[in-house]
């Protein structure tokens, strides 16, 4: 892994929260989508809150496809995970917003499960032949070996 | 009703991200590490590669899909439901299928991760 590659991996992961959260944002000043009202969507892009999460969700994706051309799908998923982290973490010390112990285990649990992917190797799906304990060592040589 | 609405919603997200998500990790695999490619023969290489592909094509409309699926389900749901059972469940479901699917080694180590991070997110809603 190089700093690039964790770059990218932040992208992605700071992409998805804001996107998201600006969307969300936006969506409840639009009010309720109904599939008779199909119209409402239009509307709905063109709130700022909705098109600026939109923009930023394009960051998001651009970073994804980039992370998906290098790692696995199952090493690249728990990073946008860690948005949730970043967003609770927002909430608690630049909004001063209470989290509650069950959102704190609730980050606890995503880092630690982030923690366990990020210590494997990125890329698996090339590698027919190993085991589990040295093929994590191939991989992660032929890994670092591209990594340049 | 509402909520199975928001269930039904929910569901439909899940099935088409995984979908989405299986196809563009198997593009990108394709097109190649985006790094190397750009290097050695720029970026509208890649950028046509990436178009080009049909998995890329199918990926991104699966992913149309689970997006204007979300955009209804909020606008039915709670958002504190909807997105994190939705994002919950896709990390199950794209364990199983990285798995089948794109061949991935999802050993112990992966299958702890996943749960790990589903069970915290689903956490995080309540």
């Amino acid at each position: 892994m190089t700093l690039r590659k964790y770059l990218v991996l932040a992208g992605v992961t700071v992409f998805a929260a804001a996107g998201d959260s600006m969307l969300s944002h936006g969506m409840k000043q639009t009010g309720n989508i109904s599939l008779h009202h199909l119209q409402g969507v239009i509307f709905a892009v063109l709130n700022p809150w909705v098109a600026v999460g939109i923009v930023l969700l394009l960051a998001f994706f651009a970073s994804y496809m980039n992370a998906l051309s290098w790692a696995d799908l199952t090493y690249v998923l728990p990073a946008t995970s860690l948005g949730y982290v970043l967003l609770a973490l927002v909430a608690r010390f630049v909004l001063h917003e209470q989290v509650s112990p069950l959102r704190w285990l609730g980050i606890a649990l995503i880092s630690g499960g982030v923690g366990f992917v990020a210590g494997g190797p990125a890329l698996t799906s090339h590698a027919p032949h190993e085991n589990v304990e040295a093929g994590e060592t191939v991989v992660s040589a032929v890994a670092s070996g591209v990594d340049r | 009703m509402k909520s199975l609405y928001t269930w039904c919603g929910i569901l439909v997200i899940v099935l088409a991200s995984v979908v989405g998500d299986v196809l563009l990790a198997r593009a990108m695999k394709q097109v190649g590490d985006v790094h190397d490619v750009w290097r050695r023969s720029g970026l509208w290489t890649v950028i046509g590669r990436t178009l080009g592909n049909s998995n890329f094509f199918l990926g991104v409309t699966a992913m149309a899909v689970a997006f204007f699926s979300l955009l209804f389900s909020l606008s039915w749901g709670d958002v504190s439901l909807v997105a994190p059972a939705a994002a919950s469940l896709t990390f199950i479901g794209n364990a199983f299928a990285a798995k089948i699917f794109l061949h991935e080694k999802v050993d112990r180590r992966r299958w702890i991760a996943a749960m790990l991070v589903a069970a915290g997110v689903a956490l995080l809603a309540g």
